[in-house]
Order: structure tokens, then C-alpha cells, then sequence
């Protein structure tokens, strides 16, 4: 069963290999002119205001959570759902359960205001 | 031995040669169709009917200079597009072709390219971070929220799909479409059609394809997250954006539409007409339309000529595949391609018709839409699919 990743992982080389490869002949292909005002961080033709590691907003923050959250369940649903026609219907009254507690997660998190986007 | 490396191998260094400038011509349909939506001509410099624009573009990018800004956390910022490629080509490991067309067949396919998908989003948020500016970062953020957001919705429509299939092995999910007698999408009596919209949907929003292209919204934040990328680390992000669209696109036909199986495999006597005769006329067709209609057209002798090799080429393969021998091999290959080609049209479509979202929307969608719907769905799947 295991050597059946084993293309996989050939691949896996090939494919760090090729932009590898891909950006050491383009250095030899490309100029190189060194410029100052080239190197600045780009800011539609003026001088950039401030680093860009300032504050941003917490909702972001909020999104990742909820996303860890959710993924996770939906990871659960991967076994149930390969198994889903051995189960039967008591694999489906199960999955069901599960849902419904997640329907009420849902919920919460929505009554909550957690998913509106100000 | 070596039957089992020979296919693989011949496979991988296909890819690794051929999506590059696959992708290059994607672009070129991109920019064509979307000339034709907008009533103008799209690219007709370089070559006849601008055929010749993807090699001039890879030249151009291979020899322009490449700049890394002096703020940028250097070592972070050389990697960030290569681990956008890498993931995005090393999900083409599963993808299979045809039954033997593929790289690898293990038996967690679907979850191996959910997964690199995962991992994708990485490289996009490392590069809008490394690049230490402004509208990256804003870019990188954008995306990551975008991004998780719609992996959960599209986790959901695969849940759907997987059920039916009782596998997540890519080659066996196509097996078993054809020894159940149905692409998973007309299965459970029409249920499982929303599930595939919800994962199309969502698909489109992991690839930053319009409209939900908010990572890189040109109109506000000049290029988003790749805004300080140039030359060939650019090029990197827009391979592992056409090699991502790809891969959904090839998720959507195995799970969904049959992978390589012709229309109707089961009914014996439509095998010539569709295994023949469509593969012809697609090739053919436009192959002797290029040599009567569009080359006389063309007042430039060399395009001219370039026209008529074009047409003669695609004529020839017209004619190479309705050898039975070869037909045999080319056939299932050629089917999956072409339901790849569809989608592939349909994300270029949308760009072409539908207005960006604004951002409160578009995680409206995610969140307050297609996850409800998802979940709503896996539940009418598991019932009506147990009756």
C-alpha cells in the first residue's frame, strides 16, 4: 500500500527542484543594475508613511479561530462520509447528531455577531 | 519495476515541461475570450492571431530583473513563491488522467490535495507579510481570511461527493461512477447538484478567481499580495494560481463529472461517435476552419504561413486520433481534458461577467451562505442517499 506514495514523493523533489532550477538560470539570463530607488517599498510613487507592521483589525483574528473550529469538524466528517453506505442509517442518525451540535455552534456564533463583517 | 515507474515518471516530467507553458496558453484563451466578451481582439501582434504572445511573455519574464525590496524579510520573501508552486504542482501527483495516466494513485488522494491547498495559502500570506509594505500586507490578510473561509465550504461539497463515492482515492472515485452508472452530480435524485455548486463556488473563491479576486483587487490594492514581486518569482505565483485552477477544475470533473469516463460509458454503440467522432470534429473543425477561413484573411505572409501550419497541426491530430490504436490510449485522456477545458472556461466566463464583491459581502457568502448550505446539504444527501 505505502509504495504507492513513493511517485508521489519523487514528485514532491521534482517540483522544489523546478522554480529552483527555474530562478538560478533566469540569474544568469537577467540584469542586475543596482539602483536605490529601486529597492524602496512601493507606495504609488512616493515615500512609504510608517512600516507596514502596524495594527489591523481583530476580526481577522476572530475568522482564524472560527475557521480551526470548523475545519476540524469538518475533518471528522471525511470517516463517516467513506464509511457512510457500511453504516447505514445508524451512521446517519450519528452524523446528524454531530451536525446538529454544530448547527448550534453555528448559531451561537452568529447570534453572537461573531461572522458579521463591519 | 519498471512498469510501474515508466508511467509515473513519463507523467511527471510531462507536467513539470508542460504546465508551464499550458498555463501560458491559458492565459492566451483568457485574454482572448475575455477580448471577445468585451467586442475587441484580445492579443494579435506576436504570431498569427497573437499565438506566439505566451513564449514572448515567459522570454520577457525570464529576463527581467528581479528586485527585492530592501524592507522585505529576504529569506522568507525567496521562498514564499516557491512553496505557491510546489504546492500547487504537487497536487497534479493525484490527479489521474486517465485509469493509467497519473502520477499516484494512493488512497487518500482527495484529502492530499485538500491538504496542499492548505499549505498553499501559506505561501500567499508569507509573501504579503515578507514584503514589509503596505498594500501586501493588506492583501495577505485579505486572503488568509478569504481563504479559510471557503475551504470550509469546500470541504463540505467534497463531504457530499465522498459519500457517494464511499473512497477518496482519485482513481477509484471514477471506478466506482462507472460501476455505479452515475457521475456523482446527478446522483441521490439531484441532491448532490447544490453540493457540487457550493464546492465550484467555493473553489473559484480559493483561487482567487473573480469575483472574488479581493486578495489582489487591482482598483485598491494596486496587485495585493504580489504587489512587490517582479520578473520570475511573479511568474512563480501565477503559475501556482493556473496550476491551482487546474487542480479544482480536475477535483470538480473526478468527483463530480466522471473523470475520464466518456458521456454514457455503459451504452456500447455511442463508443464510435463520441470516442471518434467528437475528439475529430474538436480538432479537425477548427483546424481546417484556421486553413479556409481565417489564414486567407491574414495580409502578413508570415502569419499567414503560421496560420496554415496551425491549422494543418490540429487537423493531423484530428486525423492521429481516430487511429483505433491510438484512440484506445487517447480516448479517456482526452475526455477529462476536455471537462477540464470546461471549467477551465467557466472560471475565465465569470471574470468576464460578474463584478467584484465587496469584502462584507464576500464573507457573507462564506460564512453566512455557502457553510449553512453545505451543512444543509450533507444532511439532505445522507438521508435522501440511504432511501
Amino acid at each position: 500500500m505505502l509504495e504507492g506514495y513513493l511517485p508521489l514523493f519523487v514528485f514532491l523533489v521534482l517540483c522544489i527542484a523546478f522554480p529552483l532550477a527555474a530562478l538560478l538560470v533566469g540569474k544568469a539570463l537577467r540584469p542586475s543594475v543596482f539602483a536605490p530607488a529601486k529597492l524602496e517599498s512601493y507606495e504609488c510613487g512616493i515615500e512609504a508613511v510608517g512600516g507596514a507592521r502596524g495594527r489591523y483589525s481583530v476580526r481577522f483574528y476572530l475568522v482564524a479561530i472560527l475557521f480551526v473550529i470548523f475545519d476540524v469538524e469538518t475533518v471528522f466528517l471525511f470517516p463517516w462520509a467513506v464509511r457512510y453506505k457500511q453504516l447505514g442509517w445508524f451512521g446517519v442518525a450519528e452524523a446528524l447528531v454531530f451536525l446538529g451540535i454544530l448547527v448550534v455552534g453555528y448559531v451561537w456564533a452568529y447570534k453572537k455577531g461573531a461572522l458579521e463583517w463591519v | 519495476m519498471i512498469e510501474f515507474w515508466l508511467i509515473p515518471v513519463v507523467m511527471m516530467l510531462v507536467i513539470v515541461g508542460l504546465f508551464p507553458p499550458i498555463a501560458g496558453y491559458i492565459v492566451l484563451v483568457e485574454r482572448k475570450v475575455l477580448a471577445d466578451m468585451q467586442v475587441r481582439l484580445g492579443p494579435m501582434r506576436v504570431g498569427p492571431h497573437g499565438l506566439l504572445q505566451p513564449l514572448a511573455d515567459a522570454l520577457k519574464l525570464l529576463l527581467k530583473e528581479d528586485i527585492i525590496p530592501r524592507d522585505s524579510d529576504k529569506g522568507i520573501f525567496y521562498v514564499a513563491p516557491i512553496l505557491s508552486m510546489f504546492t500547487a504542482f504537487v497536487a497534479f501527483g493525484v490527479v489521474p488522467f486517465s485509469e493509467q495516466f497519473r502520477i499516484a494513485d494512493v488512497n487518500v488522494g482527495l484529502l492530499v490535495i485538500s491538504a496542499l491547498g492548505s499549505v498553499g495559502i501559506l505561501g500567499i500570506v508569507l509573501g504579503g507579510w515578507s514584503s514589509n509594505s503596505h498594500y501586501p500586507l493588506l492583501g495577505a490578510l485579505r486572503s488568509s481570511a478569504q481563504l479559510v473561509s471557503y475551504e470550509l465550504a469546500m470541504g463540505l461539497g467534497l463531504v457530499c461527493g465522498v459519500m457517494s463515492a464511499g473512497t477518496l482515492s482519485m482513481v477509484q472515485i471514477v471506478r466506482n461512477q462507472q460501476t455505479q452508472g452515475v457521475w456523482y452530480v446527478f446522483d441521490n435524485w439531484g441532491a448532490m447538484a447544490p453540493a457540487f455548486l457550493i464546492f465550484f463556488i467555493a473553489a473559484v473563491a480559493e483561487t482567487n478567481r473573480s469575483p472574488f479576486d479581493l486578495p489582489e483587487a487591482e482598483s485598491e490594492l494596486v496587485a495585493g499580495f504580489h504587489t512587490e514581486y517582479s520578473g520570475f518569482r511573479w511568474a512563480l505565483y501565477m503559475l501556482a494560481e493556473y496550476g491551482n485552477i487546474f487542480v479544482v477544475s480536475a477535483v470538480s470533473v473526478t468527483l463530480f463529472w466522471g473523470g475520464w469516463l466518456r458521456p454514457f460509458p455503459s451504452v456500447g454503440w455511442l463508443e464510435v461517435p463520441l470516442n471518434y467522432g467528437v475528439p475529430f470534429l474538436l480538432f479537425a473543425g477548427p483546424g481546417i476552419a484556421s486553413i479556409v477561413l481565417l489564414a486567407p484573411k491574414l495580409k502578413y505572409a508570415p502569419h499567414r504561413y503560421g496560420m496554415l501550419v496551425v491549422g494543418g497541426a490540429l487537423t493531423l491530430v484530428g486525423a492521429i486520433l481516430l487511429i483505433p490504436a491510438v484512440n484506445a490510449v487517447a480516448a479517456a485522456p482526452f475526455w477529462f481534458l476536455l471537462k477540464v477545458a470546461f471549467f477551465l472556461y467557466v472560471m475565465i466566463w465569470f471574470r468576464g461577467t460578474f463584478p467584484r464583491y465587496r469584502y462584507d459581502q464576500l464573507m457573507d457568502i462564506g460564512w453566512k451562505v455557502l457553510i449553512p448550505l453545505g451543512l444543509g446539504t450533507i444532511a439532505l444527501n445522507a438521508v435522501v442517499g440511504m432511501i
